[in-house]
């Protein structure tokens, strides 16, 4: 099943449980504090998510490292290179 | 498990307008695989480049030899990918090393094949620059944003189960490569992408190892709107059909 189908499944499963719960008829109806938490969860996930989204976006930019000795490093390669390499005659 | 033949590994080098890089990437190279004594071959797949790039490649086939420096050329229309399968054609090593021309790629070779690959026999060595001391050089805080939040939407939509996919700095059992080669239909970013993906479903191991990207030492990066949105609608389309 593609990312998108088992999105979707999950989506219709969840989906249809709250609705079976959140949305029931008088006869059926969980009671009422269930009910009270039930009908806005979705967007309390959703902006659940936005928030957890950002904080792990905002934390892997904080901390993306900066290769500071790789480009130092890689500097002094490039100057060997340089060097060797118009010893052997070809010129970049 | 396959008997184990010497083994070699290839380095294919898709160029266009590489004179400057090229010499040092080469030596760079030749220097890190002498040292770990691995047996190489270095495949420059060359774009038609104005620069000179080709006759650079020849000189240093010159100096290193044939059988290390195979050159081969002239492509027209290069979306990312033909270059490999035409280089690949080439390669007589059982292991083929996809990576940049430009210097960015910060070469650590020996580290990806005689550390990880054989650590844990994996299928695929894929260079990461979000884990461990892996990271950039030379990216603003906008270009390190864009990088964190478009890995942040893949593996929110994708869970590839690798940390870096848009990265392609990578070490691909021959055979294993010429079998996502097959399977892949995108192009740019979004090859190396649904490389990885495919190796997932495909069951292959891919182990990682961290890296330095070092942008553009010389020469300026390109990330603009059009890569945004040709990555966002690769990334859509490989959510919907993979």
């Amino acid at each position: 099943m593609t990312k998108l189908g088992q999105w979707l499944c999950g989506l219709a499963l969840l989906g249809s449980a709250w609705a079976a719960l959140a949305l029931a008829p008088p006869g059926l109806q969980p009671p009422a504090p269930l009910r009270q938490a039930l009908l806005p969860l979705p967007v309390y996930l959703l902006v659940a998510f936005g928030c957890y989204s950002l904080a792990t976006v905002g934390y892997r930019l904080a901390t993306f490292n900066d290769c500071e000795e790789a480009a130092a490093e890689l500097q002094e390669h490039i100057k060997a290179a340089r060097a060797d390499l118009r010893r052997r005659g070809v010129a970049p | 498990m396959a008997a184990r033949g010497p083994e070699r590994v290839s380095v294919l080098l898709p160029t266009y307008n590489e004179r400057d890089n090229l010499p040092l990437v080469v030596w760079l190279l030749a220097r890190t695989f002498n040292d770990s004594g691995i047996d190489f071959e270095i495949i420059i797949i060359d774009d038609g480049s104005p620069d000179g790039t080709q006759e650079i490649a020849q000189q240093l086939e010159k100096i290193y030899g044939s059988d290390k420096i195979v050159k081969r050329g002239k492509l027209f229309l290069f979306p990312s990918g033909t270059a490999y399968i035409h280089g690949m054609k080439y390669a007589s090593g059982n292991f083929i090393v996809i990576m940049d021309a430009d210097l960015s790629h910060h070469v650590r070779l020996d580290f990806m094949y005689c550390g990880k690959q054989k650590e844990g026999n994996f299928d695929i060595v894929s260079g990461t620059r979000y884990k461990g001391n892996g990271g950039v050089y030379g990216w603003d805080l906008k270009r390190k944003l864009i990088s964190r939040g478009a890995n942040f939407l893949t593996q929110v939509l994708l869970r590839p189960g690798a940390s870096d996919l848009t990265g392609s700095f990578r070490l691909y059992r021959k055979e294993v490569l010429q079998k996502l080669m097959e399977k892949c239909v995108s192009k740019g970013y979004v090859f190396q992408m649904e490389m990885i993906v495919r190796a997932r479903q495909l069951g292959y191991t891919i182990g990682e190892v961290p890296i330095s990207f070092v942008d553009r030492v010389y020469g300026e990066s390109k990330l603009g709107g059009n890569e945004i949105v040709s990555f966002l609608k690769g990334l859509l389309t490989l959510f919907a059909t993979t």
